[in-house]
């Protein structure tokens, strides 16, 4: 908002002017914003239309066959739901601790495959292998690996004398458990993204930092760090959005279990879903969306000042 | 801070700093940085990444009693062919049947999903007007809520999309759009406006502009939208369930061993294998070319 | 008003669809009765993925074309639980429904909102021969619309025989008599007393659901106050098998793996006698048959123990039905009809039994079981005998809460006390209470 220079005289129903051109209205711009309508008409009429009415619908007891006007009852009936508070608490715990995770191992994997290490292409390749593989296929592979006696993991781990937890069987384990496996599934695309962000650098950059007496560690910080910036905010909004709306890996391993342990916001609203409570788990959907947005919108715009300030 | 700064006003008046294109003697320092750094890396990937898809394959090729015991070991009798054979035949050729449907909608949803969302990619960050911040709040709507299925499937209906191939393609296609807009804007920004009104000053349209300058500069970033969305939608599964009964796609050949009643775990697994090597091998052989677009897109952006 | 008019689209579709069947028609081959003349018509069939499920219904459908040689079927299989009553909903609502489609019955079937969405079937013949306990779960007040496919089963432990007769253990019919038994297996040494796998959760309902026959029994109009409102788990006799599954708990007699441990798992644990008992549904026939074929007659079962010997009774569930969408009309309506009325008859049954295996008796008053049915569901026949059977809650009320299966894990595993958990559960009841209108 503040990029754009606002001429004194502007009327605010003029329609959108390019940024900085003091003219009123140029001849044409270079960007023109029909480029907006294929994709705007395929959204408003596959996801905006459905997406509202269903909102209609979170305040209506709606079995599928009937639909009964009922208020917010379905909201208020939403936060009494048991298991919400800790729902909430495990949202959080899941959508920072992998964000968070792959923000750090994608940034460090992406230098690390930026350079000249050996084995630099059989790396990049693996790293990105599990994102190939279905969230069932992870799933199930996992459960496998981590069962608390026969399971690879405590196996592994009894070699050196460790005597493993039981990693989605005990309360105190199952959600961290499944956030690791998270990771372990995305950070091949956090990688990815940094990769692409870091190349992107000029080399120059780090030339003229070499001709300065700059150390590796010096460039990392003021080169890479701040240059790869678009890289880190795509990663950190798509995986922390990812993160506190994912249930998809929680249910193929935990179903949020052992009993509610494990369970998130998104976990619960499949649940009500599953069971038939159409409403209230719609009412639910648009309590997620208003705690992602309240979240993640200061964040982006934060980070798109940084971008631009960059 | 000030360092970079530095290093960007430079840039930033045309002022390119001295190239040093010699190479130089790799110091200890950078021997043991690329001998020691690999070899740790190249151990740990094998631990962390290669021994689960080592068992999926062990449990791929056991028999139905081992593999339900989840034992990480080689099966004592190799029946790799037995279930591949088995896993193929099931419900008559079902998984070929769903190979060729997730392929052509891969294809066919991806294609479209990167045109459209580097279309508005671009003009959102290259052009500042009232709406982008309409289209940024649809952006982050995409990706946070969940797709409406009944009222969906009802819009569906009445184009009498519903059930037909194009139109579970052009779910996927609007389900993607948000995150490959968010992507591609944030690359957008690293291509200098100096290539767009150069190319404007050399009498280009908006429609050369973007397809002939800035859409080939987009390659690195293309590529990674579309490996990423491919993987996403050829595993697509609660979709096509929804939007497309009926028609099987390659997730859904998975509940063939699924239920409540007994799980067959080795033909699962074997599925599980089927379904991800074609992928796995598309991916590494691509690998080479997803790299050198990165790569050259930097170069000349 | 949408689904109304969805459902007329669909209708004009389906019409438009046997007309364009019509120039393929099949000539000749005169199939038996022609109540559906010769024009080639494909139903599409919609089922669950259970496996058991799937040969009955192949074998079924393989010797109705056999048969009528014009009417073949398009399986579709979708997947089972909560993901499966979704799809089933979506497409009812949608008017999107195959031709026929393979469901629950009771309280899930009462779910579909029968009336506005199925076929009502009550002219059909074999009307008459479907038992009492089964026609009442596949109807409402406006009548009947489903047959059965598979036997009958019962909820209820499912017991290792060879261990029994090394111990020299008798089969318990109290509480106190089965923890005994339970006690004296620990102490023997190598086998698990109780086989729990709460790595399927589903699979840790049993001690309540299972004890449900023993409620009733106590107190027969439990279900219908429990409908009203008025019965809750928290309290006595319903709060028993909360109790039951907390007491087994903290004897410390399940398998060491009891968190993680699958539903497969405990069905080769109770058939190698890895575990003495099991609490399941004797739908394990199936996995039985099909892994451990050479344990098959190891496997015997027996009521869930009520407190009091003369309370213990064994608890039913009702198979799935077959059930017809109210958009299915014309010519494809008779033949999905011709195929139901064969699916019931003597042949149909034999050709499910001998497809599927039985699980208990049949829900069909014309048919009867083959002498060789396996030794658990010879178990069940003296329960029978002597009247000692009684249906599973959601056979008789039509409200189940969604989340017992966790709650039950919870009690299970020690995470909450049984009291805790029944006062749970009764919450999770008012929700689906609330989404059934009812005024509570």
């Amino acid at each position: 908002m503040t990029a754009t220079a606002t001429p004194p005289t502007a009327k605010s129903t003029t329609p959108p002017r390019p940024e900085g051109k003091q003219k009123r209205r140029p001849a044409k711009s270079p960007y023109p914003l029909w480029f907006y309508i294929p994709a705007g008409i395929l959204f408003t009429v596959l996801f905006l239309v459905p997406t509202i009415s269903s909102f209609y619908f979170s305040l209506t007891r709606w079995s599928i066959f009937d639909v009964e006007f009922i208020g917010f009852e379905n909201y208020v009936q939403f936060f009494r739901e048991p298991a919400l508070v800790q729902g909430f608490i495990n949202t959080f715990i899941f959508g920072f601790m992998t964000s968070g995770l792959k923000v750090i191992l994608g940034l460090l994997l992406g230098v690390l495959l930026t350079s000249s290490v050996i084995g630099r292409g059989y790396l990049r390749s693996v790293v990105f292998f599990p994102v190939l593989v279905s969230v069932i296929g992870v799933g199930f592979t996992f459960r496998a690996l981590m069962d608390p006696f026969d399971g690879a993991i405590n196996t592994a781990l009894g070699w050196f004398g460790i005597d493993g937890p039981g990693w989605l069987t005990d309360p105190a384990w199952a959600l961290y458990s499944v956030a690791l496996v998270d990771v372990w599934r995305g950070v091949g695309l956090a990688t990815l993204i940094y990769i692409a962000g870091i190349v992107g650098i000029p080399q120059e950059y780090y030339e003229a930092a070499r001709v300065d007496g700059a150390s590796a560690w010096r460039s990392f910080w003021h080169i890479t760090l701040p240059l790869s910036w678009p890289a880190t905010s795509t990663v950190v909004l798509l995986s922390l959005i990812g993160g506190l709306r994912s249930f998809d890996l929680i249910w193929a391993m935990t179903r949020g279990g052992p009993g509610f342990t494990s369970d998130v916001i998104a976990s619960v609203i499949y649940k009500q879903y599953q069971a038939g409570f159409y409403g209230l788990s719609t009412a639910g959907n648009v309590i997620l969306f208003l705690v992602v947005t309240a979240i993640v919108v200061p964040l982006s715009m934060w980070l798109r000042k940084r971008e631009v300030e960059q | 801070m000030t360092e970079t700064r530095v290093v960007t006003t430079q840039v930033a008046d045309g002022q390119k700093p001295l190239k040093i294109r010699k190479r130089r003697k790799l110091t200890w320092k950078a021997k043991l940085q690329r001998y020691g750094m690999g070899s740790i890396a190249i151990l740990a990937s094998i631990i962390v990444f290669l021994l689960p898809f080592l068992f999926i394959l062990f449990t791929a090729g056991k028999d139905r009693q081992e593999a339900s015991l989840f034992a990480f070991t080689p099966p004592s009798q190799w029946m790799l062919w037995e279930n591949f054979i088995a896993v193929l035949e099931t419900r008559n050729y079902m998984v070929v049947t769903a190979f060729w449907n997730s392929i052509v909608l891969t294809v066919v949803a991806v294609s479209i999903m990167v045109i459209l969302g580097s279309m508005v990619g671009y003009v959102l960050q290259r052009r500042k007007s009232r709406w982008n911040p309409l289209v940024m709040l649809f952006v982050l709507a995409g990706l946070i809520i969940p797709p409406a299925v009944v009222p969906t499937v009802w819009v569906m209906q009445s184009l009498e999309l519903y059930g037909t191939l194009i139109g579970l393609i052009l779910i996927e296609v609007t389900f993607g759009l948000a995150f490959t807009v968010l992507l591609i804007r944030a690359f957008v920004a690293a291509i200098p406006k100096e290539l767009d009104e150069a190319a404007i000053i050399d009498g280009a349209g908006s429609m050369r502009l973007f397809f002939t300058v800035i859409f080939p500069l987009l390659r690195g970033v293309i590529v990674t939208v579309i490996v990423v969305q491919a993987v996403t939608v050829f595993n697509t599964f609660v979709n096509a369930l929804y939007f497309l009964p009926g028609e099987p796609t390659v997730q859904l050949t998975l509940y063939n061993f699924l239920s409540q009643s007994g799980n067959q775990w080795n033909l699962l697994f074997m599925n599980i294998l089927i379904i991800t090597i074609p992928p796995l091998i598309l991916y590494i052989f691509f690998n080479r070319q997803i790299v050198a677009g990165m790569t050259s897109g930097a170069v000349k952006g | 008003m949408q689904i109304t008019r969805n459902r007329r689209t669909r209708a004009v579709a389906v019409a438009g669809a046997a007309l364009l069947a019509l120039p393929l028609a099949a000539c000749s081959a005169d199939g038996g009765d022609d109540s559906n003349g010769d024009e080639a018509i494909e139903l599409s069939f919609l089922i669950d993925n259970g496996e058991q499920t799937v040969s009955m219904v192949e074998a079924l459908t393989a010797a109705y074309t056999e048969a009528n040689p014009n009417i073949t079927f398009d399986i579709e299989q979708r997947p089972g639980g909560g993901e499966g009553d979704n799809i089933v909903k979506t497409r009812l609502a949608t008017g999107e429904m195959n031709d026929l489609f393979l469901y629950n019955s009771g309280s899930l079937f009462q779910a579909l909102g029968p009336d506005q969405t199925l076929t009502n079937l009550d002219d059909q013949p074999w009307v008459a021969d479907l038992t009492d306990d089964f026609r009442t779960v596949v109807s409402t007040d406006n009548g009947v619309y489903g047959t059965p496919v598979g036997t009958s089963m019962a909820g209820a432990v499912l017991y290792n025989i060879p261990v029994y007769e090394d111990l020299g253990l008798e089969v318990p019919e109290d509480w106190d008599a089965f923890m005994e038994n339970n006690e004296a297996i620990k102490a023997a040494g190598d086998v698990a007393p109780i086989a729990q796998t709460y790595g399927d959760t589903w699979t840790s309902q049993l001690f309540v659901l299972g004890d449900f026959g023993n409620v009733d029994t106590q107190d027969p109009d439990w279900a219908e106050e429990y409908t009203a409102g008025n019965a809750k788990y928290v309290d006595q006799p319903a709060l028993q098998g909360f109790l039951n599954q907390q007491d087994a708990y903290e004897a410390d007699i399940f398998n060491e793996d009891y968190a993680s441990a699958l539903y497969d798992d405990g069905v080769r644990m109770v058939a190698t006698g890895e575990a003495a008992h099991y609490p399941m549904l004797s739908f394990a026939v199936g996995v039985l048959q099909n892994s451990y074929p050479d344990n098959l007659n190891d496997v015997g079962v027996f009521a869930l123990p009520a407190q009091d010997a003369a309370d213990t009774t064994l608890t039913m569930w009702q198979p799935a039905g077959i059930y017809v969408p109210n958009t299915t009309e014309g010519a494809t309506l008779d033949a999905v009809k011709d195929f139901m009325a064969f699916t019931v008859t003597a042949e149909g049954c034999e050709i499910q039994v001998t497809a599927g295996g039985a699980n208990g008796p049949f829900s069909m008053t014309n048919c009867t079981l083959p002498d060789d049915v396996p030794q658990l569901v010879k178990d069940m026949q003296p329960y029978f005998d002597e009247g000692r059977t009684a249906p599973a809650l959601e056979f008789l009320s039509p409200i189940k809460g969604p989340a017992l299966e966790q709650i039950t894990v919870e009690v299970g595993s020690g995470i909450r006390s049984a009291e805790d958990g029944a006062a749970l559960y009764d919450e999770d009841v008012e929700k689906q209470a609330a989404q059934l209108g009812l005024d509570w």
